[in-house]
C-alpha cells in the first residue's frame, strides 16, 4: 500500500513537473518567442526592452532561466512566489486566493446536485432494466453527454434568466453576480443556482451511466443471488449489499471532476461571469498575462494531480484487488 | 477414460458434425449491420448523420442556391432597413441573418463542415495512435510498456481544457492545430483501453500457437491480435467524434478554435453571445444541429456497442475522457 | 538411454534444460528477488518416429518443458539440438525456419483458434507466414489438410465458435501438420475435451503418425490415455524427470516412488481389483518450486526416505544390468513386488481405525 502510494506521488510530479516545463517552453524558450517585447506591449523601445529584459532576466540562458522558474515554484516557505500579475500588479497567489472561494462554492454545490441526480436515475434504470424508467434514464445519459457545456448554459440563461426576466418574473440572478457565503448564505445560493444546475446536468449523466452499469453488474453476481435466496427485501439486496460495492467507481470518477472543477469551470465561469479561476484565466490568456495564466494552470494541474493521488489511493482502500497489482 | 471404448471406426465420421449443409457462415460485420438494421435509433441516428454530412458537402450548393457565401454580409439586404438582422423565414434568407447581415442557413452548412472534418480528422488521429500505442505496450510490456503507459497517464491527468486554451493561444487557432490538440488529449483515453486489452489477449493461446507456426511479433500484433480488439476500438471512436465536436465547439466558442469570420457552430454561438438574447435565431440554429450531431453519433455509437457485443459495456464505463465543464 | 541406440535415431536431445522464471520486485526499478524453477535439468533424448509420453501433476513443470523444447522460451541453461542442429541459443527470428520442422497442438482448442479468423486463414496461417503456398494453392492445400483430419473442406469459411470442441482440436492439427513437420508436440490435447470425444482425437494422432512418419512428445496427466499412446514414458516431479522407462515397464514395475504412489492413484475400472489394491497416499503438498527441497526432490513427501535422500541429489540413471533402458533418479529405488506403505489408504479404513479406536 505505501509502496503503490509513493508510486502514485512520485508519478503525479512527474506530470506536474512534465506541465510546468512544457509552460515554460511554450511562453519562454520556443523558437521565436520574445517574452520581453509581448511584455512591452506597443509602445516598445530599446530602453524599454533592455529593462524588462534585465528586470525579468529574459536575457539570461534559457537553462538558468529555467532552473530559476523551477525553483520559485517549489512550495518552500520564503522561495515559493508564482510573480506579479502584468496587468493589476497584484501577487498572483493573492489573484488567486479571491478566485478560489468561488470555484468552491460552485464544485460544492452541484457536486451535491449531481451525486444525487446521477445515482438516483443510475439506480432506477438498473433496477428495472429495459423498463420505461431505464430508456428514461437512457434519454436522460445521452442528452447529457450529447450536451455541451455552454449550450445548457446558454439555454437556461435565456430560458430561465432572460425570458422570464422580459416577462416580468425575475426569480433569478443576473450573469455576473456572485455574492460571497459570508456575506449572505441565502444570497450565494441564489447567485449560483443557474450555475450549479449547468454543471450537475452535464455532470450526472455520467454518474448515472456508471452507476447502472456498475450496479448491473454487482446485481449479477452469485454473492447478490445469494442474498436473494437467505429471503433479503429486494430493497436491501439493493441498498445495503448491491449498492455498496457498486460505488467504487463512481468513488473515483467523483474524485477527478470535484478536481476538475475546483481548478476552474472555464465554460461555466465564462457564461455565468463568475470571476473564478476559469474565468480568470480565460481573461488572463487573452492579454498574454502570462505571471496569472502560469499560476492558475499549475493551481489547476495540482488539484487534478492530487485528485488523481486520492482517487487511487481510495481504490486501493475500497478494493483491495487493486493493491495487488 | 477406459481405452477400451476406442475403435478405429470412431475417427473415420466424426459424430458430432451438425446436421447443417448449405449455411454460410456469417461474418460477425454482416452480424453486427443485421443487428443495427433491426435497430430503429440506430437508423434514425444513421440517417441524422448522413443528412448533415449531405448539409456540409452540399454547403457551396446552398450557397450558390440562395447566392449569399458564407462570410458575405448584407447582400440581397440581408438586414432591414433599421439596419436590424432579419429573422428566419424572411424572403431569401430561411433561417434568418445575424448582425452583420450574413445568412445564418449558409453559415451553419459551412459550419458543418469545421465540425465533421474536425470530429472525423482527430478521431481517425487519436485511433490510430491509440492503437498503435496501446497494442506496442500491452504486447511487448517491459520497460517499453512502463514507459508508455506513464506517457498515457500523464496525459489522461492533464487539465486538457486549460492545456488546449493555453495552447492555441500561443500558437493562435486554426483548423490543423484544433485537430492535432484534440487528438492529443484523445489518444491515450484509447490507448489505455487497448493496452489493457492486449495484455490480456497476449497471454491467449492462439498467440503462443502463431508464435509455434514462427509468426512475427509485427504479424502477431496486427494480424492475429488487433482483429479481437476491433469491437472496442470501433465503440470509441465513434464515441469520441461527438467528444472531439464539442471540443472544437468550446474552443470556438471561447474565441481559441477555428478563426473568423470561418464559421464553426462554436463561434456562431460565441457571436451571438456578444449580441444578446434579443435575437434567439442567432442562438438556437447552431445549437440544434451541434447537439443534433453529437446526439446522433452518441446513439450510434451506443447501438454500435451493443450489436457488437453487449458485455463490452463494462469495459466503457471505466473512466473516460469528458468534454469541457 | 541405451548407449546401443544409434544416434541418428534421435531427433531431439535435451540437454540439462533449465528454465527459471525471475520474481521481480520494486517501484520503479525490479530487481530480481527470486526466481521459479519450472524446468530444473532436464534431459530427454526423442526418437525418430517414437511417441514420448510425458506425466507429472499440475504444475510439475510438463507444458514449461514443451514449451522450451519448441523453443516458445528462451532458455536458462542447457542444450537442444534437433535433427542435429543446436537450437538452444537461437533467437526468435533465428528460430523460424526451424519452426517447420516441429509443431505443436494446445490444450485448448478454444483458446489456442483466434477466434476471429476463419477456419482456412487459421489452417493456412504457417502457409502465409513460411511463404510456401498462395492464393488457390494455399486454399487446396488448406482444404486437402481439413480431409486429412476429418473435417468437411466446405468449412473454410466459417469461423472456429461454429465448430465443437473436438472439431477444433482436429483443425489445432491440421495447422499443425500444414508444414509437414517432424515433430509435434502435443501439450495436452484431450484434457479440454469430452470423455467420448478424446478417443476420436487420439485414434486421429495415432493414424497421422502411421501416415506422416510423424514422432510426437506427448504430455498428459491422464495416465491410461498415456499408456494407450506412448511407446516410453518420462515422469516429471517438480521440474525434474524422476523415471523414463518403455511404456510396459513403467506401468508393470516402476520404480521410483513417486511413479508408483502416481500409478496407483489411477482410477481402476474394475471394483474388484480397485479394492484389494493397496493405494500409496502421499501427505503434504507438493513442495513450491520457488524454494525446492535439497537433495531429492521428492523426499518431503516420500515413504522410502532417508538422511541421505535430503542432502545428496540421485541422478536419472539405468540400474546396473538393466538391458531395457530403464531410468530412475532414486537412492532408493522400489524393488519389484515391494509394497510401499499401504493401509491408510481409504476413507473407509480410516473410518475404521476410528471406531476401533472409539470407546465401545
Amino acid at each position: 500500500m505505501t509502496r503503490f502510494l509513493i508510486r502514485r506521488i512520485i508519478l503525479g510530479l512527474v506530470t506536474l513537473w512534465v506541465i510546468i516545463t512544457l509552460v515554460f517552453i511554450l511562453y519562454y524558450a520556443r523558437p521565436g518567442v520574445d517574452p520581453a517585447r509581448e511584455l512591452a506591449g506597443r509602445a516598445v523601445t530599446p530602453a524599454l526592452l533592455a529593462n524588462i529584459n534585465k528586470a525579468y532576466g529574459f536575457n539570461l540562458p534559457v537553462y538558468v532561466q529555467y532552473w530559476n522558474y523551477l525553483k520559485r515554484l517549489v512550495p518552500i516557505p520564503g522561495q515559493f512566489n508564482l510573480g506579479i500579475s502584468n496587468n493589476n500588479h497584484l501577487p498572483v497567489t493573492t489573484i488567486i486566493a479571491q478566485a478560489v472561494p468561488i470555484d468552491i462554492s460552485l464544485a460544492v454545490g452541484s457536486a451535491v446536485i449531481w451525486m444525487v441526480l446521477g445515482i438516483s436515475v443510475g439506480v432506477l434504470a438498473a433496477r428495472r432494466p429495459r423498463s420505461l424508467w431505464d430508456r428514461g434514464a437512457t434519454v436522460f445519459v445521452l442528452t447529457g453527454v450529447s450536451m455541451p457545456t455552454f449550450i445548457l448554459g446558454l439555454l437556461l440563461l435565456y430560458v430561465l434568466y432572460y425570458l422570464l426576466t422580459i416577462h416580468g418574473i425575475a426569480i433569478f440572478p443576473k450573469p455576473g453576480s456572485y455574492t460571497p457565503i459570508t456575506t449572505n448564505p441565502l444570497e450565494w445560493a441564489h447567485d449560483l443556482i443557474l450555475p450549479w444546475i449547468t454543471l450537475a446536468l452535464i455532470t450526472a449523466a455520467t454518474y448515472s451511466r456508471l452507476t447502472r452499469s456498475s450496479l448491473l453488474e454487482v446485481l449479477g453476481e452469485d454473492y447478490i443471488r445469494t442474498a436473494r435466496a437467505k429471503g433479503l427485501s429486494e430493497r436491501r439486496v439493493v441498498y445495503r449489499h448491491a449498492l455498496r460495492s457498486s460505488l467504487t467507481p463512481i468513488v473515483t470518477q467523483f474524485g477527478i471532476d470535484l478536481a476538475t472543477v475546483l481548478g476552474g469551470a472555464i465554460i461555466t465561469e465564462s457564461i455565468f461571469g463568475l470571476p473564478g479561476l476559469g474565468l480568470a484565466v480565460v481573461q488572463a490568456i487573452e492579454v498574454q498575462n502570462l505571471p496569472v495564466v502560469i499560476g492558475i494552470v499549475l493551481v489547476a494541474s495540482f488539484f487534478v494531480v492530487a485528485a488523481n493521488i486520492v482517487v487511487d489511493a481510495l481504490y486501493a482502500v475500497l478494493d483491495p484487488r487493486v493493491r495487488v497489482s | 477414460m477406459s481405452l477400451s471404448t476406442v475403435d478405429a471406426a470412431a475417427t473415420a465420421v466424426p459424430p458430432e458434425e451438425p446436421a447443417v449443409k448449405g449455411i454460410e457462415g456469417r461474418t460477425p460485420l454482416q452480424l453486427v449491420v443485421q443487428r443495427l438494421r433491426t435497430d430503429r435509433v440506430a437508423i434514425i441516428s444513421v440517417v441524422v448523420i448522413v443528412l448533415i454530412i449531405a448539409l456540409a458537402i452540399g454547403a457551396p450548393l446552398i450557397a450558390a442556391i440562395t447566392g449569399h457565401g458564407p462570410t458575405d454580409t448584407n447582400v440581397d439586404n440581408g438586414t432591414d432597413a433599421n439596419g436590424q438582422p432579419l429573422p428566419p423565414g424572411s424572403a431569401g434568407y430561411l433561417l434568418g441573418t445575424d448582425n452583420l447581415g450574413r445568412d445564418i442557413l449558409v453559415r451553419i452548412a459551412y459550419g458543418a463542415r469545421v465540425s465533421l472534418i474536425v470530429g472525423v480528422v482527430a478521431t481517425a488521429i487519436a485511433t490510430i495512435v491509440g492503437v498503435v500505442v496501446g497494442l506496442f505496450a500491452g504486447y511487448y510490456g517491459g520497460w517499453l510498456d512502463s514507459i508508455l503507459a506513464r506517457i498515457m497517464d500523464v496525459v489522461l491527468s492533464f487539465p486538457y481544457v486549460l492545456f488546449a486554451i493555453v495552447l492555441v493561444s500561443v500558437f493562435g487557432s486554426s483548423l490543423p492545430l484544433t485537430i492535432l490538440v484534440i487528438a492529443f488529449f484523445s489518444f491515450a483515453a484509447i490507448g489505455r483501453i487497448v493496452r489493457g486489452q492486449a495484455l490480456s489477449q497476449r497471454e491467449k493461446e492462439y498467440v503462443e500457437a502463431a508464435h509455434s507456426l514462427g509468426a512475427g511479433n509485427m504479424r502477431i500484433m496486427f494480424v492475429d491480435i488487433l482483429p479481437n480488439l476491433v469491437a472496442p476500438v470501433i465503440v470509441l471512436a465513434t464515441l469520441l467524434i461527438p467528444t472531439a465536436i464539442i471540443f472544437e465547439a468550446t474552443l470556438s466558442f471561447l474565441g481559441l478554435g477555428i478563426a473568423l469570420p470561418t464559421p464553426s457552430w462554436g463561434n456562431m454561438l460565441s457571436d451571438a453571445e456578444g449580441v444578446g438574447f434579443q435575437a434567439w435565431w442567432f442562438y438556437i440554429f447552431p445549437m440544434i444541429f451541434l447537439l443534433l450531431t453529437t446526439l446522433a453519433f452518441n446513439l450510434l455509437g451506443d447501438a454500435v456497442r451493443d450489436a457488437l457485443d453487449p458485455r463490452t459495456e463494462r469495459i466503457f464505463a471505466a473512466r473516460r475522457k469528458k468534454k469541457p465543464a | 538411454m541405451p548407449d546401443t541406440a544409434v544416434d541418428g535415431d534421435v531427433l531431439l536431445n535435451a540437454d540439462e534444460i533449465v528454465k527459471h522464471f525471475p520474481i521481480k520486485e520494486g517501484i520503479f526499478f525490479k530487481h530480481q528477488v527470486g526466481s521459479v524453477k519450472a524446468v530444473d535439468g532436464v534431459s530427454l533424448k526423442v526418437r525418430r518416429g517414437e511417441t514420448l509420453g510425458l506425466v507429472g501433476e499440475t504444475g510439475c513443470g510438463k507444458s514449461t518443458l514443451a514449451r522450451c523444447i519448441t523453443r516458445l522460451f528462451p532458455l536458462t541453461s542447457g542444450h537442444l539440438t534437433f535433427d542435429g542442429a543446436d537450437l538452444s541459443k537461437l533467437s526468435r527470428s533465428q528460430m523460424r525456419p526451424y519452426r517447420r520442422g516441429m509443431q505443436m497442438i494446445f490444450q485448448d482448442p478454444y483458446g489456442s483458434l483466434n477466434s476471429r479468423r476463419r477456419v482456412g486463414s487459421i489452417i493456412g496461417d504457417p502457409l502465409a507466414i513460411h511463404n510456401i503456398a498462395s492464393g488457390d494453392e494455399r486454399k487446396k492445400r488448406v482444404q486437402g489438410l481439413m480431409e486429412v483430419v476429418g473435417l468437411n473442406p466446405e468449412h473454410y469459411n466459417r469461423f472456429p465458435a461454429e465448430f465443437s470442441g473436438g472439431q477444433r482440436q482436429r483443425i489445432g492439427v491440421a495447422r499443425a501438420l500444414a508444414l509437414h513437420p517432424k515433430l509435434i508436440v502435443c501439450d495436452e490435447p484431450v484434457s479440454a475435451l469430452d470423455v467420448s470425444i478424446q478417443a476420436q482425437i487420439i485414434n486421429l494422432l495415432e493414424d497421422l503418425q502411421g501416415e506422416f512418419g510423424l514422432t510426437y512428445v506427448f504430455i498428459a496427466h491422464d495416465l491410461a490415455v498415456v499408456q494407450h499412446v506412448s511407446d516410453r514414458v518420462a515422469v516429471m516431479y517438480l521440474g525434474k524427470i524422476v523415471e523414463v522407462a518403455d511404456v510396459k515397464d513403467l506401468y508393470s514395475t516402476p520404480r521410483h516412488p513417486y511413479t508408483n504412489a502416481l500409478l496407483s492413484a489411477s482410477v481402476v475400472a474394475d471394483p474388484d481389483k480397485a479394492r484389494v489394491r493397496d493405494r500409496i497416499i502421499l501427505t503434504g503438498d507438493v513442495p513450491s518450486p520457488i524454494n525446492p527441497p535439497s537433495g531429492c526432490r521428492f523426499h518431503t513427501r516420500c515413504p522410502k526416505a532417508q538422511a541421505i535422500c535430503s542432502t545428496e541429489e540421485p541422478l536419472l540413471q539405468t540400474a546396473a544390468g538393466d538391458p531395457a533402458g530403464h531410468m530412475t533418479a532414486c537412492h532408493f529405488p522400489v524393488a519389484e513386488g515391494e509394497k510401499l506403505a499401504s493401509g491408510k489408504a481409504t476413507i473407509l479404513h480410516a473410518v475404521e481405525g476410528f471406531l476401533a479406536e472409539a470407546p465401545s
